[in-house]
């Protein structure tokens, strides 16, 4: 069972070295986005195979709101160690999730210090909302969204098919 | 200590596969943007040192070890406090050279490992290459210079996973070195 604070570590690193080797490779202007690019795809495949191992013996869900209320208790608990504080949706497909201390973001600081290094640290976790919702039956686009910080938003547009 | 509820041992096992499915996808992008599995060994291997550097901290925050007197000790913290509370799994510690400078750490199960079966054409991947360089790096962060190998590796044939580990020399009192 690894602890923690692995995860915390190894995600940290992970994003000092995809945008240490994109600096090198790419010319700047392209950098931020395929950096984030490739961090999204690494949290997409993750968020995947963390919903198939957690939703084996679950009943499947009743219909979109299920699926997210689902997301904000029992999948962010388990991946963030606590729950989404606020769930808003427009009942059209969008839906805004809160959480006051993302656990990602709660050692960087506790204001805007360091507010535009914050959204390298939020690709990854987007990538793994993506790939939940993508193994749940559902296509979105999610964005996250800092404005002071540990708090953030992540945006769920899901796609009607 | 508070009492384990089935959520609680849940949730633990999926921070667990979080951890392993988040290492999985990291070799899998290295494989992609470095042509040869020694670079991508090489590659893990920075990684861990720069997590180890840091995770020496986290350790000595939470566990409460003093200063080892030497190499033997040193085996004993590392396998049976840091491998038991970062991987919940306890390495016994063998194979001493008769020098006592080395030894071999043996892990039935390698947590990293869950799930994940090597492909024929990456027969030199050193999967778990993040370890030596994490073990690399705290070390280095006691003055302890040593060096760190897989000898055994399940991923690759072998019954059991084996960590060769060998102390170099003691390192002066200085700064701590940079990210490489």
């Amino acid at each position: 069972m690894a602890d923690d604070a692995l995860f915390e570590f190894l995600h940290m690193e992970i994003v000092s070295h995809v945008y240490k080797e994109h600096a090198t490779r790419e010319d700047i202007d392209r950098e931020r986005v395929t950096c984030v690019s490739t961090l999204e795809a690494m949290g997409f495949r993750v968020g995947q195979g963390l919903i198939e191992r957690f939703t084996k013996d679950c009943p499947s869900f009743k219909d979109d709101l299920d699926v997210m209320k689902f997301l904000c208790k029992d999948f962010w608990s388990t991946v963030f160690k606590k729950q989404i504080d606020n769930l808003r949706t427009n009942h059209q497909g969008t839906y805004v999730l809160q959480d006051n201390k993302f656990s990602l973001l709660t050692q960087f600081s506790s204001g805007k210090q360091y507010l535009e290094e914050a959204p390298k640290y939020l690709a990854f976790s987007c990538g793994m909302i993506r790939g939940a919702l993508s193994n749940l039956g559902l296509e979105g686009v999610v964005t996250a969204e800092v404005s002071i910080m540990p708090s953030c938003k992540f945006q769920v547009v899901i796609q009607k098919l | 200590m508070s009492r384990q509820s089935n959520r609680a041992t849940d949730s633990k096992k999926m921070n667990s596969e979080l951890f392993t499915l988040t290492y999985g996808a990291l070799v899998t992008q290295l494989c992609k943007d470095y042509e040869n599995d020694e670079e991508v060994n090489k590659q893990l291997d920075k990684m861990g040192y720069n997590i180890g550097v840091r995770l020496i901290e986290d350790f000595l925050a939470r566990s409460s070890v003093g200063r080892c007197h030497d190499f033997r000790e040193t085996a004993d913290v590392i396998a049976k406090v840091a491998f038991k509370m970062y991987l919940g799994i306890t390495p016994s510690v063998t194979n001493w050279s008769p020098a006592g400078d080395e030894f071999s750490l043996i892990l039935e199960s390698n947590p990293l490992v869950d799930f994940v079966e090597l492909p024929d054409n990456h027969n030199n991947l050193v999967y778990s290459s993040l370890l030596c360089g994490v073990l690399r790096g705290a070390l280095e962060m006691v003055q302890m210079a040593v060096d760190v190998r897989f000898a055994q590796d399940t991923l690759r044939g072998d019954n059991v996973t084996e960590i060769r580990m060998k102390f170099i020399k003691r390192i002066e009192e200085n700064m701590p070195a940079g990210d490489e």
